[in-house]
This record gives C-alpha cells, structure tokens and sequence, in this order.
C-alpha cells in the first residue's frame, strides 16, 4: 500500500510537470503578450517593461527559469495585478473556491446518493419517472442559467419576504454560501443521481441480494448494508475528478454571486494572456486534480475488498 | 410464487423508503452543519461579508458594486480605468476637477504656467493620512519615479513634457535630470521640454499625484499592493481592501478640504461585471447604483426607473490599413466602402446598445473647442450613403489596381458579441450593397493586438478613450509616428498640423489645426466612424452629486450626498 502511494506520488509529480511544460509552450505559441495593451506604448516603454518582467530573454531560458522558481515554490507576480505574488492570489482565493467546492460536493453526493436510491427503489414508478425529467434538465441546463436563475429567485423571495432573507450575492457568512454551492452542485448531483440509479439497479438483481432475502435478513439491513453500500463504490470512484471539476469550474458561480474565488482568476488570466497566473493556477489545478485522483483510488482500494493495489 | 415476491417486493419498498427519507434527513442536516462550519472557519481568514444597505442616511454610507479589482494603485503606474477611479477619490494632486472642465485648486492653492514652465505653490494645510504634511518633495519623487526605467511606467509620456522626460526614459540620463525640483517645502518648479500649453490638463491627472519617499521605500515594492500600504491624501481614504471582495472607503479626516465631503463611507463589497448580477443587487436594494446593457435596460424601463445617460467619451470606428501592397491604401475603394456604411442604421437597428450614438467624425461630440464645443465651431462633413455613387469609385478603384474582381477583404474584429454583430452588419452591407466578400477573423483581446500590430489585417474594428479631455488626444492618433496608428497611415500633412497642435500656445491656431485635421480625416477617409459610446444607468433617488466624467475619475463621488442626511 505504501510502495503503491509512493509509485502513485511520483507518477503525479511527473505528470504535474507535463501540464506545466505543455501550458507553457501552449501559452508562449499564441500570438500576443501579457505587455500588449489597446493603447500602444513607446518602443522605449515596451523595452523597460520586457526587461523588468524578463521578457526580453529567449523562451528556452525563460522556460529553465520558470521551473526553477517553480521547483522554489515561486511562482512569479501577476502581469495584470501588479503588487500580488502568484502565491498569493492562490492562497486567498482558493480556499474561497474550496469551500464553495466542497459544499457543493457534499451537496452533490449526498443528494446523488439519496435520489439515485429512491429512483432504483421505486423504478418506473412516478418518483423515478419525475426525478429522471429533472435528471436530464440538470445535465443539459448549463450552469449559469441556473445561477441567473437561483438568483433571480433569491431577489423574489426578498422582495416577498420584505427583509433580506438571504443575499443575492456577496461573500462571508453562512447565508452567502447555500444558495450558490447548490446552483454549483446542481448539475453533479444530477449526473451522479443517474450513476447511482444504474448502480442499484444492477445490484438490486444481483443473485447475492436474492440470497440475503431468502435467509430472511431484516429489510433495513439488506437496503442499508448490502444495497446501498455496494452501489455507492461507482460514485466514489467519479467523486475525484468530479471534486476537481466543481472546484476549477466554478467561474461563473463565482462571477454571477459575486465571490471572490480562484475561477475567475484563472479565466481572466487567460484573457489577458498574464502568463505567471495562467502558469500558477494551471499547475496548481493540475497538481491538485492528481492529488484527488490518487486519493480517491486508494480510498477505493480500502472500501472495496475485491479491489488490490500493488 | 408471483403474488409473494410482488408482496414482499412492495413492503420492502416501503421499509427502504422510509429509511431513505432518514438518511435524507440526516442528510440535510449534516450540509447545513459543514456550512456551518465552513462559513465560521471562512471568517477567520477573509472577514465578514456585508449586508449593508445601497443608501444609508444615518451612517452617511453608501454602497456600491465593482466591475472589476483595481490591478494598481500605485499612481506612477496605473493606467486603467478602476484604478484611476480610486485612485481619484483617495488622493489629489496639484490641481482638481471643478464643474464642467474647469480646474481647481487641489495641493497646489495657485500656478504659474508660461512658455518655459511653471510654478506651483503648495498650501500648508495640505497633509498626508498619517499627519504630515504633503511637500514639493513628495511630487519631484513621484514624477521621478514615473520616468525611471526600472519602474517600467507604462504611462511614462505622460511626463515626457517635462525636460528631459524621455531622455531619462531612454535610459540616457540619470532621473535627476528632470526638469522639477522642489524651491522649498511649499514651492514646485516645473521646466518644459518645449512649451506646453496644456500643461494644467495634464497636472490634475492621478499620475501626476505626490508620492511621499520615506513611505514608499519602507513599504519593498508592495506601496500600493494593500490598504495599509499607502498613505492618502485625497478626501477619503482606503479603510478596508480585501482582494477580489471588497474596498471600502472612509472619510479622510486629513484632508484639507474635509468640510466639503459629504459622504463618509463609499463601501463596495461586491466585485462582478455580470449586468445581471449587478441589478438584481440593485433590485434588492444592496447597491445604489447599476450600469444597463441592452437586456437589463428592459428591465428597468418596467420598473419604471428613471435612466440615465451618459456619454463616456469614447470613440468607435473602422481603421484601413495603409500598409504597401494592402488593397485598402486605395482612397478610391476607401470612399465606396464609406458610401455604403450607415452607422444610424448600425447603432439604432443592429447594436441596439442603449445610450450609442452614430458616429459622424474621428472627433467626438464632446470636446471643447475655442469657447463652445469643438464639432459646432468646426462642424464636419455630415454622413450621408450614396450607393450609386460608391458604386463609381469601386469602378475607379479596380481600374487603379488593376483588378476585374475585388478579392475578399479581412475585417479584424474582437470575439464578443457587440464586435461580433458590427462584424456582420459591414460583410452583409458591403456583399449586399457592393457585391464585395468580407471574411472576418474574430480574435480574442491579446491576439487581434497582435494582429493589429504585426498589420495582419485589411479592416479592424477599433476605438479610441480619450487620455485628457483636449482634442490631441484624438488629433495626434494617425500621426506617423504615434504607435496606436496601427493601419500606419502616413500623411506629412495631417503630421504638420498635429505639430501645431503640439506646439502652438495660441488656443484658435490649436483648433484650427484639429479642424484641418478632421478635415483631412474625412477626405481621405482614413477610417469609417462607426458610434461614440455612451452608458446607462439607474441610481437610487436619495443619493445626489454624483458627478460623471469622460477623463479622471467616473463617477465621482467626492460631492455626492444623500438627501435627507443635511
């Protein structure tokens, strides 16, 4: 197990530095610098600017330069924001993202979880064919329509309620967190609803479950114990990458609700080409979908027994 | 054997469902805990978030959201819109912004400008946040600074009038070279590079403000990152800057003029540019004011709101390239391809952006002229189609080339979706009108600069901001040596006058040669104007004097006030 991590942990590292190096060349091959700007500056200001950035040196220095500072934990400054470290950007601004994250997936599987069970449970039954409808909505409907609307939403209920219930948008307290870490787990929880529907059903013809009923096990034992447990294995499995996901996509919750989280960051870096932010933020998204990834196997290599890790 | 599976089947539904419904419970119960939890343990590191009221009478505040965080508030560096906005309610310069475009005493309580220079005398009440006072100093440190090359200034020719600007710029010339020096405490003595009758206009600019030495250089390169890392002394200063969250302003206690604000806290706790967003704030009376886009303007007039209107300064239009070998250096296909265009069918029936006006000239409808407004004392050509007759100067223009058919042409654009349909309106007016084939090549921000700049283009959509409210601003933008001359149109004429302007201190030689200027604009038609961008709003009806402005800070805030509260 510890020989598999530590496999598992290198492989990660290596991996980390593929993203780097192919973001780099990526960024670096597309037209444009992070100095450009709508208003044009003098030959002279552009070269005082290339040289303080260290623009002015030949990429394949640059690049030795960049994984040096990297391998330092120095990332750089931002070209846009011109007073904050890359590290700092990411240390205030992901825990932001993380907790809406976070909030969302707990969200996300435990409502997954439940309505994917009463679906399989009474299937072909009106709460299945109800809950499937609203499945395929939450799939297709992308999210800043349901943020606009959750919004929306919020903005009625305080005009009926005549006081602010909860507020429309902002950061801080508990009230400015449900409302949009569940328009952000909306669409999971819909993917994981129909995952766990499939897993049931599965299981729920399995011949070991006729078995349990035919020795006469009590109902909550077979549901909770043997149903329930051996159908939610699929939807750890998908819980890694789909952690990954909410985190890093949560730009435009985070746009529309006014948050202050790393999302935004990340898509305005890219627009504006500021390549220490675009390069921070895609390593650090990237080492940390690896991390979730590594996890969640070994977690599945604990929960199920069938699973062996070498 | 059927009947007892589909009854023990129907109680073991029920049985399952039932705990169902208590793990959902448990369930429930257990998100609201961990939010709970998260919400407290988020309090620990960024600080509470706000449920204030857009327009609070008692406390004096006001609350308003941000388009965006502003990337810089170090002032001899910023250059952006945001942080000009700040930037100009927390500190002040030589000079301040009075009514209309009239200027007013701000550090400085008289000047002296002549042909050589000027003089500044600096009043003694003038003080920083922290107490002391604001000297001579503090400005020749600033505008040092602003020129030294290792700050790397992008808004260095700003300072370029003062001797020796841009040599020290250049790298040629150590920065105490520049042509300022403190005669003492309370005096500012200024040398031109040549004369510059503007000079007063370009003072009041943020980047022109006093930067105090012993502050900056005990802050290592962080003066301006955070709230504590600056020192104000304008009429409010930053009580609360939380990255990406929140600024907040205060009422600055120091500053000289204290009696005259009326505002004591300007807080914006909220940072989005999503129009929808912003007034659904609005609507649940979080912020008192919110910017209109085409959608949300529907909105608003349901409501019965009152609309405002602004006119931002800004200028829109289609740029040729003048590069040799470019189909567009020929005046002939310019003129046909203008003939055609109808920007009041462009703004009114495709854009449809409230607050738009069509645009007529390269000069907005704005600027001043002599005594009035420079388009009424120097009116120019009026817009007008003509299809027959853009019809002949195509004839004329492929006879020039040599050509029986005009291959298509590239129109540069910008990927959003006001770029987008302006796009689509000039491929379908000129295949319509002139049987011409547009291909548009839609670039985001950073490559259509590029393109812009490496000429890769035949049309681009362009636009202009003004940088001062003077007509230079504009006038100097196709002058062969300006960088923004992205289509490289070179004409030694329109050059000659632009050095008029420059030069001359005779205000109606200046605006003789901006006339001449737009004259020649339009004959040659070096660009096909397109609109002059205007913005709307809604603002909540207690809060009043708020003061909107094409150049410095907008809105402005510093006279503002709510009724009820004198």
């Amino acid at each position: 197990m510890l020989r598999y991590s530590i496999r598992r942990l290198l492989q990660g590292i290596i991996t980390v530095w593929f993203i780097a190096t192919a973001t780099f060349v990526a960024m670096h091959s597309v037209p444009g610098d992070p100095l450009i700007q709508n208003k044009a500056v003098t030959a002279q200001i552009r070269k005082n600017l290339e040289i303080k950035y260290g623009l002015d040196k030949p990429i394949a220095q640059q690049y030795l330069i960049y994984v040096g500072n990297m391998l330092k934990g120095d990332f750089g400054i931002s070209f846009t924001q011109q007073n904050r470290s890359v590290n700092d950007i990411i240390a205030k601004h992901f825990p932001v993202s993380a907790t809406l994250g976070i909030l969302a997936i707990v969200f996300a599987a435990i409502g997954g979880i439940l309505w994917g069970a009463l679906t399989a449970l009474y299937r072909n039954r009106l709460p299945d064919v109800v809950i499937m409808f609203l499945v395929i909505l939450g799939i297709s409907v992308p999210s800043f329509v349901f943020a606009a609307l959750g919004q929306l939403g919020l903005v009625h209920l305080n005009a009926i309620a005549g006081r602010t219930l909860l507020p429309v948008a902002g950061w801080g307290t508990v009230s400015h967190m449900i409302v949009p870490s569940i328009v952000l787990g909306l669409g999971t929880m819909a993917f994981l609803t129909r995952l766990m529907r499939s897993s049931m059903l599965e299981i729920v013809n399995a011949d070991y479950i006729r078995t349990a009923k035919a020795k006469g096990l009590p109902i909550t034992r077979i549901f909770l114990k043997h149903e329930l447990r051996n159908a939610i294995l699929p939807v750890i499995t998908v819980l890694g990458p789909a952690i990954a996901a909410i985190t890093t996509g949560g730009f435009v919750v985070e746009l529309v609700f006014a948050i202050p989280g790393l999302g935004r960051y990340f898509v305005q870096a890219v627009q504006q080409l500021d390549y220490t932010v675009i390069m921070g933020t895609t390593v650090f998204y990237g080492a940390f979908l690896v991390l979730m990834v590594i996890i969640v196997d070994l977690l599945y290599g604990l929960v199920d027994p069938r699973v062996r890790l070498e | 054997m059927s009947d007892v599976i589909t009854d023990s089947g129907d109680s073991f539904t029920r049985t399952a469902g039932r705990q169902l419904a208590l793990l959902a419970l448990f369930g429930v119960l257990a998100f609201i805990v961990l939010a709970m939890l998260l919400g407290w343990l988020s309090k620990l590191t960024t600080g509470g978030g706000s449920l204030s009221e857009a327009v609070d009478p008692l406390t004096g505040t006001i609350t308003l959201s941000m388009a965006s965080e502003p990337p810089q508030l170090d002032s001899t560096r910023a250059t952006d819109q945001v942080s000009g906005f700040v930037l100009g309610h927390v500190m002040e310069s030589l000079l301040r912004r009075g009514p209309g475009t009239t200027l007013l005493p701000g550090v400085a309580e008289r000047w002296e400008v002549n042909e050589k220079g000027a003089t500044f005398w600096l009043r003694a009440d003038a003080r920083w946040s922290d107490g002391k006072p604001v000297t001579a100093h503090d400005f020749v440190f600033a505008w040092r600074k602003i020129v030294e090359p290792a700050n790397a200034s992008e808004y260095a020719f700003f300072v370029y009038p003062v001797k020796n600007g841009e040599a020290i710029n250049r790298g040629e010339m150590p920065i105490e070279a520049l042509g300022v020096r403190a005669v003492d405490d309370r005096t500012l003595a200024v040398d031109f590079e040549r004369p510059t009758p503007y000079f007063e206009k370009l003072v009041v600019y943020a980047t022109y403000g006093p930067v105090r030495r012993d502050f900056y250089e005990s802050c290592n390169g962080r003066y301006g990152a955070d709230a504590d890392t600056m020192l104000y002394n304008g009429p409010f200063r930053i009580s609360k800057w939380v990255h990406g969250a929140q600024l907040r302003f205060e009422k600055n206690p120091y500053y000289w003029d204290s009696d005259r604000i009326m505002l004591n806290v300007i807080d914006m706790p909220y940072v989005t540019n999503d129009a929808n967003a912003v007034l659904n704030l609005y609507k649940d009376g979080k912020i008192a004011t919110a910017p209109l886009s085409a959608e949300t303007l529907n909105d608003a007039l349901e409501h019965r709101w009152k609309i405002n209107r602004f006119a931002d300064g800004s200028v829109f239009y289609t740029e040729f390239n003048h590069r040799p070998g470019r189909l567009t250096t020929n005046v002939n296909l310019r003129r046909a391809l203008s003939l055609v265009s109808d920007p009041g069918e462009l703004v009114y029936k495709v854009m449809k952006v409230p607050g738009n006006l069509p645009g007529v000239s390269l000069f907005p409808a704005w600027l001043p002229g002599v005594h009035g407004l420079f388009r009424q004392e120097y009116p120019p050509e009026p817009v007008h189609v003509d299809v027959a007759e853009a019809h002949r100067y195509l004839e004329l223009a492929k006879q020039e080339l040599g050509i029986d058919t005009m291959p298509p042409l590239i129109l540069l654009t910008g990927d959003d979706p006001l770029s987008s349909s302006q796009a689509e309106y000039f491929q379908n007016v000129f295949k319509r009108t002139l049987d011409l084939d547009v291909k548009i090549d839609k670039q985001i921000f950073k490559q259509r600069l590029a393109k812009m700049t490496a000429g890769e283009f035949d049309m681009v959509a362009a636009g202009w901001g003004p940088d001062y409210d003077d007509p230079l601003t504009f006038g100097d933008l196709f002058s062969s040596w300006n960088k923004n001359n992205r289509g490289m149109y070179s004409n030694p004429e329109l050059d000659r006058y632009v050095r008029i302007a420059q030069s001359s201190l005779d205000p109606k030689a200046r605006m003789d040669a901006f006339g001449a200027i737009q004259k020649i604009i339009q004959e040659d038609v070096v660009i096909i104007p397109s609109y002059e961008r205007g913005l709307v709003y809604v603002r909540n009806p207690r809060l009043n004097g708020i003061v909107r402005r094409v150049v410095g800070a907008d809105p402005d805030y510093t006279n503002a006030y709510i009724e009820g509260s004198r």
